[in-house]
């Protein structure tokens, strides 16, 4: 195949154009057919006699050619075309596509206008479906407080183990570091002033207060979030859902509130251990280097910081573990039937979550400001 | 090399063996395919008719055994030998494994731009060509594959896996999910191709209608081997239960009556 090339021999007889094709017609040798047959003749006669190969490609060339000379009012005809030729150009001549036009796409200001409309509406939308899974979270909770019965305690259980339990690893070492890079930092700065000893306060308030609690919702976020997503979104993928319904299975009460409850349990536990191995970080680094002896560091701490730190810091966990159970589940249940979507709607649900949780903490920090918390 | 050619069989397999850890698919395994017929692969859930698709087209490596395409051994081939039977043969695969960030007419011409000296404008019209050879509507062309139906979609794939007009395409379950009709248009158009393409097919199905519609010879797959192959008369007289039981079943009559009236015309 392909070893003998294409030759093309033109000559007049009487009113046809006599084109002699020889060689192989195929693929290869496409754009150099489709050249040669660029000028069309009223009238042809194709001689395929020595054609050793023919493909698509080059019947397309030839019926492409018949469809120009036929627009012209002429004819074209063959000789010496094999069998399976013949087969070929009628399969090829009958599927000649036929070019429709497709409806223009409106540009300019008018596109742009339409796009920022369809994303604020879509933004909309996202919220209202946010706060329709929000309801129907509590709707369900509510049933279940009603009906304990329905409740599958395993599996709050299992959650929890997932979501809780399997986090401290990461959430302490986590809160560790930040401890130790406060009082670091802290200390290089507050040596300048000689207030070596402030550090306790700065790394107390802090974490107590923002870090410990934000960093935490934010790992769980990553986690969690998107693990909901993925294990809802492939439920929904193969119809899991659809055959809960019709089983006479609640979605809600089945997945929905065990995953959002065990995450409100344990989010307060996690943020609290993150406090914890917060200001043990913040105390060894002081130790070694500022020489604030951990006893020291206790004193301090006791005296000079509130409990209500503690409290604001802590207040926010269920309120962020509530965001990110929603938004994980809401994107799970955006997964159409593709994989690709449920890829989509995970790292969206991670986003999405990290954004709310940071949103709601900025306007928690604007409320305690103002109720002088 | 030659002698593959001569006897025009295209596709040789002998002594395959494929197994997945301690499973073993396939144990000595012998399959011919003949230049211009319709081969159907059948056989049971897990008897392996796909691993056998991806072991000649050099997807999975078999344990043990010889497949020789084109006079090419398929698993000793260098990249150039390799590159060089990818342009012969096609796959479609069982849900068309169209390229989803791609148009269809995109995905049609990805093969095309193997093609040296092949201008944007011919690309185009080929792979028009091609969607348009395979039944699917000229505005098909610009949707993307997850705006279409799964009969669509085959086809799509079809369309590409025949972009380079290759000798041989592998169908792995061409009907496997259609509706009836769609099924049979897409046998009757698998026939058509075959036929003034001069297009020679591999196909792995479970569809009697197709095979009936469709198949010259078929292979039967069983106990680790190909257990027989055969017209589809041929299978009738086959004394082995599987063999019985699939060809001689309800749905195995059903099937060969409604093909009966096209019979007589293939005959000949």
């Amino acid at each position: 195949m392909g070893t003998q090339g294409l030759q093309v021999e033109r000559g007049e007889s009487g009113p046809e154009e006599v084109i002699g094709l020889s060689g192989a017609l195929t693929v290869q040798h496409l754009a150099a057919l489709h050249a040669e047959l660029e000028v069309a003749p009223p009238h042809a006669l194709i001689d395929l006699t020595g054609v050793t190969r023919i493909d698509t490609a080059g019947a397309w060339a030839l019926a492409e050619f018949e469809q120009r000379v036929s627009a012209a009012g002429g004819a074209v005809q063959y000789r010496g075309a094999t069998e399976g030729a013949e087969l070929l150009l009628s399969t090829v001549r009958r599927a000649m596509p036929i070019a429709e036009e497709l409806p223009a796409r409106p540009g300019g200001i008018h596109a742009l206008l339409e796009t920022t409309g369809r994303r604020v509406m879509g933004a909309a939308g996202f919220l209202g479906g946010l706060l329709e899974y929000l309801g129907l979270f509590l709707a369900g909770l509510f049933r279940v407080m009603r009906h304990p019965r329905e409740f599958r305690f395993t599996s709050l259980v299992a959650h929890c183990d997932d979501v809780g339990l399997k986090a401290v690893p990461i959430v302490s070492l986590m809160a560790f570091l930040i401890g130790v890079v406060l009082a670091f930092q802290g200390a290089t700065q507050l040596r300048q002033f000689g207030a070596e000893v402030f550090v306790v306060d700065l790394i107390a308030i802090s974490v107590l207060r923002e870090l410990g609690i934000l960093l935490t919702a934010i790992i769980v976020a990553g986690r969690t979030a998107s693990a909901f997503t993925a294990a809802i979104g492939s439920m929904k993928m193969r119809q899991e859902i659809d055959a809960m319904r019709t089983l006479g299975l609640d979605p809600v009460t089945v997945l929905f509130v065990p995953r959002i409850l065990a995450l409100l349990l344990m989010l307060p536990i996690l943020g609290l251990i993150a406090d914890l191995m917060g200001l043990f970080g913040g105390a060894l680094m002081s130790w070694i280097e500022l020489g604030i002896s951990p006893s020291m560091f206790r004193t301090r701490l006791v005296a000079d910081v509130d409990v209500s730190n503690v409290i604001v810091g802590l207040v926010k966990a269920p309120v962020f573990a509530v965001i990110i159970g929603v938004v994980g589940c809401h994107a799970g249940m955006q997964v159409k039937g593709d994989a690709e979507s449920l890829g989509r709607m995970t790292s969206s649900a991670v986003v999405t979550a990290i954004f709310a949780v940071i949103v709601a903490d900025a306007l928690f920090s604007i409320f305690f400001a103002e109720v002088g918390l | 090399m030659t002698t593959a050619e001569a006897n025009d069989t295209i596709i040789r397999v002998r002594g395959l063996r494929t197994q997945f850890g301690s499973h073993v698919v396939h144990d000595g395994l012998d399959l011919d395919v003949r230049r211009g017929e319709i081969l159907g692969v059948v056989g049971g859930s897990g008897t392996g008719k796909s691993v056998l698709l991806r072991a000649i087209t050099g997807l999975d490596r078999p344990a043990a055994g010889r497949i020789e395409a084109f006079g090419t051994e398929v698993l000793d081939a260098s990249a150039e030998e390799r590159a060089r039977l990818d342009d012969r043969w096609g796959v479609m695969f069982q849900d068309g494994a169209l390229f989803s960030s791609l148009t269809v007419r995109e995905n049609v011409e990805v093969p095309l731009r193997r093609i040296p000296d092949l201008s944007p404008e011919l690309r185009r019209a080929l792979a028009e060509l091609k969607i348009s050879l395979v039944g699917l509507p000229y505005r098909a062309g610009d949707a993307y594959p997850s705006e279409l139906s799964g009969g669509m979609r085959k086809r799509a794939g079809l369309a590409r896996a025949l972009a380079l007009d290759p000798e041989i395409v592998f169908l792995d379950e061409p009907t496997a999910g259609l509706d009836p009709i769609g099924a049979s248009a897409f046998d009757a158009l698998i026939n058509t191709l075959s036929e003034s393409l001069g297009l020679t097919v591999f196909l792995v199905t479970h569809d009697l209608d197709t095979l009936y519609a469709t198949c010259d010879r078929v292979a039967v797959l069983a106990e680790k081997r190909v257990l027989v192959t055969g017209t589809l008369a041929d299978m009738l007289e086959v004394d082995h239960p599987w063999v019985q039981e699939y060809f001689t079943g309800p749905r195995a009559r059903l099937a060969r009556a409604a093909d009966r009236p096209n019979a007589e015309t293939e005959a000949d």
